[in-house]
């Protein structure tokens, strides 16, 4: 079973996203589950540069895999404010640490969508799908 | 309904991560299918091909029915030793592509894909009617694993009776392995030294069992289509339903030299194939190497100035070339002419014709 930690919120495309209670700038990467699906990573794109304005739902950047490639949906609206550099250069971080130095950009958030999931919404949506 | 094989338990327990594959659950990798395709290319994997299918054609004049089945000429093909062929629709297009082994004068074994091998086997008893010679599809019965990578011979050797040492490259025989009769093949998909080794479905646990721990100090891993697949797209090894279809014959797919005009007699497709020799191909199967780090995959355009001049079949990053590879049809003029790009959803992306295979094993 891939883990879900508690404190983060979720998206129906597997993108986690953290930060959230505290205001302005969220964190966004892949879950764990999503990476498990995608196999070994080897290639992060983000589409966007930092200072472009996305909204939720906005196909930003790409995930590609061994076997497939995956887009990346802008979980929230607002302004990207970093792309991790770590990630583009090594991009098995995906799959090594999907929650933490793989995490994919940072957005100081303006819009909110209210389909966000929580921990255990998403547990119950990813154990339908495994 | 999907099928399993009879080492689908072991692949659950190994954690592996499975796939549907051609109505199989096969495991597509068991951890990360870059450490699998590694550890083929430095030192030795385990494959679980349960799936393929075997066809016995025994008989004896099964050497001529198979001559007149088969593209290849196989009543000269002597005991003990294997080809690589096809078996053609009356137009030429390819239905499979085959291993047929020679286990003694009269007795065949039909290797044969897992999408493919019911259609094989009914196709080659119509085809082998008159002939003192019986098709038997046993592909039920068999279970077959592979033990690929410069290690495979000194991990096998350690479990049979049999002399590896004489055993060539496309050769087979029949042998004891960890204390089960098996057929011993020294063949593969990976473009690595290997063996096949086919076995009833009661010894296949045994077997998998006893040389994943016999090979573990020397390397050896379990490995999944997922790395299967990049191992034969490295060695420019064509795949059925991506390189090879029905609407393909074996001069489109740049493997004329698999049809034996040669040989004495008429065979199903003979015809149509001398027509296809004569015609130049419009397109020609070649290997592309990106210059980014995006991936051309199976079904994406090859274009030249915006316009489409070909696609491609197979494709993915090669861990051998540290960079993506594909596979694809071209037109001959856009071959000449060069400048060529795949179009990744969207984005024209550079790409660069280089001869096959990708990757050769040091001898």
């Amino acid at each position: 079973m891939s883990t879900i930690p508690d404190d983060l919120s979720y998206t129906k495309e597997h993108e986690w996203v953290a930060g959230l209670e505290d205001g302005h700038t969220v964190t966004v990467g892949i879950t764990a589950y999503a990476a498990e699906q995608l196999g070994d990573v080897v290639y992060v794109e983000v589409h966007s540069e930092v200072g472009a304005t996305i909204a939720p739902g906005d196909a930003v950047g790409e995930v590609e895999s061994t076997k497939s490639v995956s887009d990346i949906f802008a979980p929230v609206g607002g302004e990207i404010v970093e792309i991790n550099p770590a990630v583009v250069d090594n991009p098995s971080l995906v799959n090594s640490d999907p929650y933490g130095e793989g995490w994919l950009f940072r957005v100081r958030v303006e819009e909110e969508p209210d389909d966000l999931l929580s921990a255990a919404e998403y547990a119950a949506l990813t154990s339908g799908e495994s | 309904m999907s099928r399993s094989t009879p080492l689908r338990g072991v692949h659950e327990s190994l954690g592996a991560t499975l796939t549907d594959f051609a109505g199989w659950q096969m495991p597509l990798r068991y951890g990360s299918e870059s450490a699998e395709h590694n550890a083929v290319r430095t030192a030795a994997g385990l494959f679980d091909l349960s799936h393929m299918g075997e066809i016995f054609v025994v008989g004896s004049q099964a050497g001529e029915a198979l001559d007149r089945a088969l593209v290849g000429h196989l009543s000269v093909l002597a005991p003990g030793r294997a080809r690589y062929t096809m078996i053609v629709n009356e137009t030429g297009g390819i239905l499979d592509d085959l291993i047929v082994y020679r286990l003694d004068e009269d007795q065949y074994m039909v290797v044969a894909n897992a999408s493919n091998y019911a259609l094989v086997a009914r196709e080659l008893a119509d085809r082998v009617r008159g002939y003192d010679a019986q098709v038997t599809d046993r592909s039920d019965e068999y279970a077959l694993v592979a033990v690929q990578g410069p290690r495979s011979a000194e991990i096998l050797a350690t479990l049979t009776d049999a002399d590896l040492g004489d055993l060539k490259y496309y050769a087979i025989v029949a042998g004891i392995v960890a204390g089960a009769p098996a057929l011993i093949a020294r063949t593969g998909y990976t473009g690595e030294d290997g063996f096949e080794l086919f076995v009833l479905n009661e010894h296949a646990l045994p077997l998998w069992n006893t040389l994943a721990e016999a090979g573990r100090d020397a390397g050896l891993v379990p490995a999944g289509l997922s790395a299967r697949d990049t191992l034969r797209l490295e060695a420019g090894m064509p795949l059925y339903g991506n390189e090879l279809s029905a609407a393909i014959t074996p001069f489109d797919a740049g493997l004329g030299r698999v049809v034996r005009f040669d040989k004495p007699g008429d065979f199903v497709g003979k015809s149509a194939l001398e027509r296809a020799a004569e015609y130049d191909t419009r397109r020609r199967l070649v290997g592309l190497v990106a210059r980014g780090r995006r991936v051309p995959r199976h079904g994406y355009s090859v274009t030249r100035e915006g316009a489409v001049v070909g696609e491609v079949t197979s494709g993915a990053p090669s861990q051998s070339l540290g960079r993506p590879i594909a596979m694809a049809y071209v037109d001959e003029g856009a071959l000449e002419k060069g400048g060529l790009a795949v179009d990744i959803r969207g984005s024209q992306e550079p790409v660069d014709v280089v001869d096959l295979p990708f990757y050769r094993r040091s001898k």
